[in-house]
């Protein structure tokens, strides 16, 4: 059985009497200890997506059809009480800035033990004795030392640290990693991802990485998902993806990567940007900066297709699909003859 | 933290100067003292030898320096009313005033904190639109209003409590004369503590409202409810003291705004504090009384400051007075 299985899930936003929609029949399974990524420009929905899952969406944000199974519990449908129990037990999950996902007036103990005792009957001094042991682990230098300690007298590289090791205190089956190292500088960004590998690797813990940056994805997740305007556009195994782009957004992300581009010329960049929530283009969302677009794109939604490796949602490479399959049966048809007459 | 007290005792020193300068300054400024004291049938010439003997004909900075020197003997001179040292009115009256803001600051905080708080939390529900609403009636409504009309409703109407004075006083420490042992005292506090509370009540319930609500969209609380923390441990724990930094920093301010309302709720409930005496001797240019009066006011809101800079210090761990003397 899948870990996670979420199916056509849909986020909205109700504001003012409009209902914007964030996510769109989002679907995608995790297995156990299995590593994904979830990339896309701002504004995509990766984060929402990420949230979603354990249903810490802010309002006026919700749920508004589909649903979100650990293994075979329905998150979606849970009240606060239910998923306070799954939240940081079965799923946690790390944020972007180190800087302010801590609370500054609470000790880096205080903010450990709480976590532990929240979910476990367990004295204090047990409880210290786990959070100190897993400082260690995340290689925290003296943890007995920053145990009492503020955030505000640690780096960030290190409140990231101490941030994986929270996460890691109750040995959770899911982390959503939410861009952990953006407001990183590059060198501990490096340290960062390792560590991240190395205690979903140490513990089988499956990890769910939101990244943009298609360099960090390729060296932690075995499987990506591209996000467009709040929909799934191409999941592939990670290799295949970076390779082998489907979706011209996809291969545009690619190649808006620097390495892509001489030095001095300019850089590739995908014309044009993320439609907002309410200003959503007709058939696909991606189709006003698309090269490739036709009238079929303006008017209709393409659908997911699998195509033996990777699926798609573009028309495009429907239409290839279409052909290539339309040659292989004449190429049956030829080898059929071929055959029959040979029987003759 | 002995660096901290010494630059803040610094500091408190020009304060102070400054504030000695002020009053001293309005004293010639406020009409003849003179005339007040002997009124209309006292010839020119006595006149004349009065205002030598009380040294008003000195030059101002004579006249300044005068004063510096008797208030650094804590002598403020003689009111010209009541002929006895105006210090010693000031401290008689001191524990009428005292008692009655520590009763107007216990019942905002009983009140406007459990208000801001749930106004934060469920900010649609009715009761929070509720909460909201008295606290803009609050705010522009006038203080002698809400007095008037308390006084109308329980002293008039009900006759559950009285509207003026402040009932039996005990002698606490041989010194102070407090009302807050004896049951007629503390039934006398009601009133003009309500009302001394109403000045207030609002902007702390709207503070710690906005400041609760800011917090809680912060990251921080998204981590702690990511935790899976129960939603009383990220309310009380997690929100609340962040909430309550700033609070105390305006705190510490408007602990000087409600000395300043004292006044106004004094004289409308006949309390016998310092801000009735005050604006008997404003009335009657008993400009000795006024200056001193002027002088106690402003050294406690630099005591009160510095007391919430001490505190804030304590409470925030990211403030070392020991490093900043902040």
């Amino acid at each position: 059985m899948n870990l996670l299985t979420v199916n056509n899930l849909n986020v909205s936003f109700h504001i003012k009497g409009i209902e914007l929609a964030a996510l769109i029949d989002v679907s995608f399974t995790l297995n156990r200890g299995e590593r994904i990524a979830i990339v896309g420009e701002s504004g995509a929905g990766k984060s929402i997506l990420g949230l979603s899952i354990v249903n810490l969406l802010d309002k006026p944000g919700y749920i508004k059809s589909g649903s979100v199974k650990l293994e075979n519990k329905e998150l979606s449908k849970m009240n606060t009480r239910q998923l306070q129990e799954i939240r940081g037990k079965r799923i946690a999950m790390i944020f972007q800035d180190p800087m302010m996902t801590l609370n500054p007036v609470l000790t880096i103990g205080a903010q450990l033990v709480e976590a532990i005792r929240s979910h476990t009957r367990i004295s204090f001094k047990d409880a210290r004795n786990i959070a100190i042991e897993k400082l260690h682990s995340v290689q925290i230098a003296s943890p007995e030392r920053r145990f009492d300690q503020y955030p505000h007298e640690l780096s960030g590289g290190m409140r990231q640290r101490v941030i994986i090791a929270s996460v890691l205190l109750l040995n959770p089956d899911i982390i959503i990693a939410d861009e952990p190292t953006t407001a990183l500088d590059v060198t501990i960004q490096a340290e960062i991802i390792q560590l991240l590998l190395d205690v979903c690797h140490d513990n089988s813990m499956a990890l769910i990485l939101i990244s943009h940056d298609l360099g960090v994805v390729s060296r932690v997740a075995e499987r990506t998902l591209v996000m467009y305007a709040g929909r799934i556009v191409e999941e592939a195994p990670t290799l295949e993806l970076i390779n082998d782009p489907q979706h011209p957004y996809t291969q545009g992300l690619l190649n808006a990567l620097p390495q892509m581009s001489l030095p001095g010329q300019r850089l590739n960049q995908i014309q044009g940007n993320m439609p907002a929530l309410n200003d959503r283009p007709s058939g696909c969302a991606f189709h006003p900066r698309c090269p490739y677009a036709t009238q079929k794109c303006r008017s209709e939604q393409p659908n997911f297709i699998y195509n033996g490796i990777s699926s798609v949602s573009c028309f495009l490479v429907e239409d290839m699909l279409e052909e290539e399959n339309s040659e292989e049966d004449s190429l049956d048809i030829e080898y059929a003859t071929f055959h029959d007459e040979g029987q003759l | 933290m002995l660096t901290f007290l010494f630059r803040r005792l610094i500091q408190a020193f020009f304060v102070m100067i400054t504030i000695s300068v002020i009053s001293f300054a309005i004293q010639g400024k406020l009409g003849d003292p003179v005339q007040q004291m002997v009124g209309t049938t006292v010839s020119p010439a006595e006149r004349a030898h009065l205002r030598q003997e009380l040294g008003l004909n000195e030059s101002f900075t004579v006249q300044y320096w005068h004063f510096l020197k008797n208030a650094a003997h804590g002598n403020f001179g003689i009111s010209y009313y009541y002929k006895k040292p105006v210090l010693d009115l000031i401290f008689e009256r001191m524990p009428a005033t005292l008692e009655l803001a520590f009763c107007a600051i216990i019942l905002v905080a009983l009140f406007a904190t459990p208000f801001g708080i749930y106004a934060a939390i469920r900010p649609r529900s009715i009761l929070s639109r509720l909460i909201m609403a008295f606290s803009t009636l609050g705010l522009s409504v006038p203080i002698f209003i809400v007095a008037i009309f308390l006084v109308y409703v329980f002293s008039i109407q009900l006759h559950i409590a009285p509207s003026f004075g402040r009932g039996h006083t005990i002698d606490v420490f041989g010194i102070w004369k407090s009302g807050l042992f004896t049951k007629s005292g503390l039934h006398h506090l009601m009133l003009p503590s309500i009302t001394l509370a109403f000045a207030l009540m609002p902007i702390f319930i709207r503070l710690i409202r906005s400041e609760m609500m800011e917090v809680l969209h912060s990251e921080y609380i998204r981590f702690a409810w990511s935790k899976g923390l129960s939603t009383n441990r990220i309310y009380f724990v997690h929100a609340l003291k962040n909430t309550m930094l700033p609070v105390i920093t305006i705190g510490g301010i408007q602990a000087g705004t409600l000395i300043a309302y004292t006044i106004l709720t004094e004289t409308i409930f006949q309390w016998p504090g310092m801000g009735f005496l005050f604006i008997d001797a404003v009335s009657r240019v008993d400009t000795p009384l006024i200056s001193a009066y002027l002088m106690v006011v402003g050294g406690i809101f630099v005591t009160t400051n510095t007391v919430v800079d001490l505190i804030y210090g304590l409470v925030n761990p990211t403030v070392k007075l020991e490093n900043h003397g902040l």
